[in-house]
């Protein structure tokens, strides 16, 4: 009974022919308040976790969310799920607003967005069988698919590899990569269109991930189903996505399709990012060298984040320009259409090795000095 | 790992040489479910100034090898046979007083979560301090002062100032630096860096491995740099040794096992992961299955229930017969040297894009 997890066709043409978004998200913010003072805890300062963020999803796309922790991919993931209220901004699935819906608004929407979470461990209810927690969403729903639920939850088990027999078993019975199938499992339990996929493979050893990384594929394929795949591994993400944005400190600062961002990138983030990437050079010697970029500490807090451009405390071309003013996020001339930077001084669109490394930490520079 | 006489699985391994050597390491831990062989019968050699790499998936005996070098095993449930070398000296029978003279001192390690490895109740400084007069005898003021310089010299700002912090006040990658000053204040010979950047990011990360690269060339430790990530080790490591479920796999120089791998399951590691410039048409290849329970671990070689070249193998030696790992560059796998090469630059290179 595989068919019947074939989408209708249409809803794939639809895709091809009509660029209309699945999901639109602008000018979204998220600040949790940060309380203190004694004895009245009041609020005094706020976590601008997501801080006016634009991106758009189309049906069936996959789009990569990249940044380091604390750059609030995660809160991006849980706003657009819903799980989380924005402080403002707007979240628009299939032109509804949801920004600020309420439970009953939302539940029909709830069925269509659902969520792959990066822990296998705890996302699983321990007490309950595996057959339980994929058939939970469909009875939650009130949905009863022909030949019964159990049957339903059988064909699910099998479409993510695992055994349909397993259908009575506890989640303790299954290895860390069995678990994140699970857990796709029941986020197709509903037939959704779009799955928020929050580090689905980081907690998984390396020749699992891949097993995992293959399946998701696999169903975004088959199923037509929209992913906003939110990582941190770029090379994952690059094999997954499509379209990926890089994120700093709750904002978008590049995206675009993945050519563009992977091999022609402008925003100095990206590049250092890029060059961070530890790598295995498979390829002979006289293949082109890249680039080396050592940033000086690390991100610095999202309570109070930097004026202007935020990443100017840590990038090597920053002036006072940056400070002053924030910078738009737009398409820079040179660059292809969709591919938006947010940077005043933007980098030269390669990867390829400079004259001189940037070397901003004063330890490195120091170590390396006395080298030479 | 030049001068293994003998090749790992066999008995009785020949003197050994190098700097630190490990010959025909056994540890089991007793639990409840019986025993578990965490390391079953691996050597290997470490000179001083080199980098040896150990890469493997959780429960492959990485970590339990090098917290034996360090002797940090309850005696109680563990059971250590073989030989650990460290500079002539046996560390598997020295007494508790002579390790203690030796941890911190001339081993040192780093952990992979620098929150859980430094204390909270104690500021950064007297952390570093403390090992350093215990060891030299050095005075407070002067341990106090060596504290400062190391954490200038590991590149935290205003070191005098935040010697004076608690772990809590400093950002994540501040802490593993922290973590290699506290490593390298006694100016030890072996660094064991288990995982060391594994919980940074990755901005962050090759700040910290550039920062252990450029240390060692200076104060010429031999770094044991365990990791799973074969980026890391190509970037860090001069020689790699794969583990898998207990057991050493495949040996060589960075460029050996990385340009041309011999055995499946490294074949399998690098076809599962994806690279910047891998070829995006082609799907990953993952490893089939999971890597096996140490409780009941498969006869032969234990990499034969995920193999998929077993077939290759005449009759069933792959299940009942363990396969050897030579000392220098080799691979323990019953194919044929020949059909190694054959099969890696015939079907595995072409897909690694």
């Amino acid at each position: 009974m595989k068919e019947d997890l074939v989408l209708p066709a249409t809803r794939e043409t639809r895709a091809d022919t009509a660029p209309e978004p699945l999901l639109e998200v602008s000018g979204l913010v998220k600040h949790f308040p940060v309380k203190g003072g004694f004895p009245i805890r009041r609020t005094v300062g706020a976590v601008q976790a997501v801080d006016g963020l634009d991106l758009t999803v189309h049906a069936g796309e996959s789009f990569g969310l990249v940044g380091e922790s604390g750059c609030g991919k995660s809160t991006t993931g849980r706003l657009i799920t819903r799980l989380l209220e924005p402080t403002s901004g707007t979240i628009t699935y299939r032109g509804q607003d949801i920004s600020h819906a309420g439970r009953r608004q939302l539940a029909p929407i709830r069925s269509e967005i659902q969520m792959i979470f990066q822990d296998p461990y705890s996302s699983l209810n321990p007490r309950q069988t595996v057959g339980k927690i994929i058939s939970g969403p469909m009875e939650i729903n009130g949905i009863s698919p022909e030949g019964g639920r159990e049957k339903r939850v059988r064909e699910l088990l099998e479409t993510v590899g695992l055994n349909p027999e397993h259908y009575n078993r506890f989640p303790h019975e299954f290895s860390g990569g069995q678990r994140q199938r699970i857990g796709v499992a029941r986020a197709l339990a509903l037939e959704p269109k779009l799955i928020v996929a929050d580090e689905p493979v980081s907690a998984l050893d390396v020749s699992i991930q891949a097993q995992v990384v293959n399946l998701l594929q696999q169903v975004q394929k088959d199923l037509g189903i929209a992913f906003v795949f939110i990582a941190h591994d770029l090379a994952i993400v690059r094999h997954f996505s499509q379209r990926v944005a890089v994120m700093y400190l709750g904002k978008i600062i590049e995206v675009g399709d993945r050519d563009s961002i992977y091999a022609r990138p402008r925003h100095p983030y990206t590049h250092a990012l890029l060059s961070a990437v530890p790598e295995v050079t498979l390829t002979e010697e006289d293949s082109p060298q890249r680039e080396r970029i050592r940033l000086a500490g690390d991100v610095p807090s999202p309570i109070s984040p930097p004026s202007g451009c935020r990443f100017r405390t840590r990038c090597w071309k920053a002036q006072d320009k940056c400070a002053a003013e924030e910078p738009p996020l737009i398409q820079l001339s040179g660059n292809r259409n969709g591919h938006l930077t947010a940077c005043h001084f933007p980098e030269d669109p390669t990867t390829e090795a400079r004259e001189e490394d940037i070397v901003l930490d004063p330890a490195l520079a120091a170590l390396e000095e006395d080298r030479n | 790992m030049t001068t293994v006489t003998k090749a790992e699985g066999a008995p009785a391994p020949a003197g050994p040489e190098g700097f630190l050597s490990v010959r025909d390491l056994q540890v089991t831990f007793s639990t409840e479910d019986g025993p578990v062989k965490a390391v079953d019968g691996l050597s290997f050699d470490l000179h001083r100034g080199k980098t040896l790499g150990i890469v493997g998936e959780s429960g492959s005996g990485k970590s339990v090898t090098n917290l034996t070098i360090l002797g940090l095993h309850d005696p109680l449930f563990t059971t250590i046979d073989g030989e650990i070398v460290l500079d002539g000296k046996e560390l598997i029978t020295a007494t508790e007083k002579e390790m203690e003279k030796l941890r911190g001192n001339r081993v040192a390690m780093i952990f992979q979560d620098p929150l859980t490895a430094l204390s909270p109740f104690y500021t950064i400084g007297r952390q570093i301090a403390e090992p350093y007069m215990k060891h030299t005898g050095a005075s407070k003021k002067a341990a106090w002062e060596r504290a400062v310089e190391m954490l200038a010299k590991v590149g935290i700002p205003h070191p005098k100032e935040r010697a004076r912090d608690y772990p809590h006040q400093f950002s994540g990658g501040m802490r593993q630096r922290a973590m290699i000053a506290m490593a390298l204040v006694c100016d030890p010979d072996l660094l064991i860096a288990d995982e060391p950047t594994t919980a940074l990011d990755v901005t962050v990360q090759a700040q910290i491995l550039d920062l252990l690269k450029d240390l060692q060339r200076e104060f010429g430790t031999a770094i044991v740099f365990i990791t799973h990530d074969l980026g890391v080790i190509a970037d860090m490591a001069d020689d790699i040794m794969v583990m898998y479920a207990g057991r050493a796999v495949e040996r060589g120089t960075v460029d050996e096992v990385l340009r041309s791998p011999q055995h499946p399951y490294t074949w399998g590691l690098l076809n599962s992961m994806p690279r910047l410039d891998s070829d995006l048409g082609t799907p990953l290849s993952p490893i089939p299955g999971s890597p096996p329970s140490l409780l009941t671990p498969p006869p032969g070689c234990r990499f034969h229930p995920r193999c998929t070249f077993r077939d290759r193998v005449d009759g069933d030696r792959c299940v009942t017969e363990r396969p050897l790992l030579a000392p220098d560059r080799s691979s323990a796998c019953h194919l044929g040297a020949e059909q190694k090469r054959t099969i890696f630059i015939e079907e595995i290179r072409p897909r690694l894009g």
